[in-house]
């Protein structure tokens, strides 16, 4: 979807905020957020497409207004409650009211270091040969869907050139709607900045995004 | 959590009407507990994961990869065949971390990452993320004008080298091989890994110049 969330090649943000020696967190909430919204990802009640999905929805200014761990606290409110496992209600105040509805399974602590190990591989076994391979001419489709896409504004009716064969990876388009993983080939194309930006851009610099095959065309 | 109340007397101030709680404090502190009153959530688990990712993963995991890569040609190899079986050879894998490239910079090509769309980054070799890579700022500018973006971290590179900026759109994880500084040959791993800033490996910073660490040679 066009949303805040889509922020590459935006003007007016300014200079990026560096600090010295920075740490992860800067407040005793932040830890909570983040583990919060790490320790649901593992109940299995979502994917990892769908939370990402559920933090772009999040209207523009709000969007832009919040710092990364409240996007995230925000993603898991919207998350939990449109999936019916805590109301409106009870987010407004602060207890559980209601019976807990099922969900697959619950992180344990003594979990946490095996699960992350594991983390979530996203790569599965080809259903058919690639369509494309490094070196061939490529462009990007032009599309506009409502729902979540991993084709950024800024490189959409672009041309490009395949610079990397990934395999064949969880398609996101489907998965964060609950469509299914529909796996596809999945690309690195690298475009040239002039392509992207114009003629004004820096001749020497070069962008790539990873790309399913369903946002490519043969160029 | 030492910090905890610091954090809170310089930054919530805006917030602080008689509490000491700011508004997402409160608003956390109620999910939290909702969860984990539903039975959701072990607060345990939050515990730990805050525990792995605060103080065991972070960038000096990435720096023992970068040193490697530098001294151990075999290695090196690999990591450019199957950057993930390499990394995770020592003990590096996971989440989001899952499928890694290792880019490797060159005098010709500089590379640098981002992540536009979200806040990917790869946990398990850089930990989590500074804020400064999740912010607008960053995610907007550095794909339309990485060398503007370099320029604020003090890295200016020579108009001849091609920038390369990766968009993680996807679940590949890119790790930045900077430059081996000159004047290291004969190095241990150990201390090569000195060099090698979080920064290096984004690609918005360079590895360490040998004589910042001239103090310390000796012991090494």
């Amino acid at each position: 979807m066009n949303g805040a969330q889509d922020m590459g090649g935006m003007h007016g943000f300014g200079p990026v905020q560096i600090e010295a020696g920075e740490t992860p967190f800067h407040h005793d909430w932040e830890r909570r957020a983040f583990g919060i919204t790490i320790a649901m990802g593992a109940g299995g009640a979502w994917n990892l497409d769908m939370s990402r999905h559920a933090r772009e929805t999040l209207p523009p200014p709000d969007y832009l207004a919040s710092s990364y761990f409240e996007i995230w606290t925000k993603g898991v409110e919207r998350l939990v409650t449109r999936l019916g496992l805590v109301s409106e209600a009870e987010l407004a105040a602060g207890a559980a009211l209601e019976a807990p509805a099922p969900i697959k399974r619950v992180l344990r602590g003594r979990d946490v270091e095996a699960a992350m190990q594991r983390g979530g591989p996203t790569e599965r076994e080809p259903a058919h040969p690639a369509r494309f391979k490094e070196g061939d001419s490529v462009v990007t489709r032009v599309m506009n869907p409502t729902g979540h896409t991993r084709l950024p504004r800024y490189a959409r009716g672009k041309r490009g050139v395949i610079a990397m064969v990934h395999g064949v990876h969880v398609f996101p388009d489907t998965h964060a709607h609950g469509q299914g993983e529909e796996p596809q080939w999945l690309y690195n194309v690298r475009f040239s900045g002039r392509e992207l930006w114009g003629e004004e851009a820096d001749a020497m610099l070069v962008v790539g995004i990873d790309a399913w095959e369903s946002y490519l065309e043969p160029a | 959590m030492s910090d905890e109340h610091h954090a809170h007397h310089h930054h919530d101030h805006d917030h602080d009407h008689g509490s000491e709680l700011s508004p997402m404090d409160l608003r956390v502190r109620a999910l939290e507990s909702i969860l984990v009153e539903k039975g959701y959530v072990d607060p345990a688990a939050i515990d730990a994961l805050v525990e792995m990712y605060e103080t065991r993963v972070g960038p000096r995991n990435g720096a023992q990869v970068v040193a490697r890569t530098w001294a151990d040609a075999d290695f090196r190899d690999w990591l450019r065949r199957d950057a993930t079986a390499a990394i995770a050879s020592m003990g590096f894998e996971g989440r989001q971390g899952e499928h890694m490239v290792a880019v490797e910079n060159t005098p010709e090509e500089h590379n640098l990452v981002v992540c536009t769309l979200c806040s990917c980054y790869p946990w398990p070799v850089l930990g989590l993320p500074p804020t400064w890579y999740k912010s607008a700022p960053y995610r907007s500018r550095a794909v339309i004008d990485p060398r503007g973006v370099l320029a604020e971290f003090g890295v200016s590179l020579p108009e001849t080298t091609r920038i390369r900026v990766w968009d993680s759109t996807a679940e590949m994880r890119y790790l930045v091989i900077p430059m081996r500084p000159e004047g290291t040959q004969g190095w241990s791993q150990e201390k090569l890994a000195d060099l090698v800033t979080r920064d290096a490996m984004i690609g918005t910073g360079l590895a360490r110049d040998p004589a910042s660490l001239a103090s310390g040679e000796d012991a090494a």
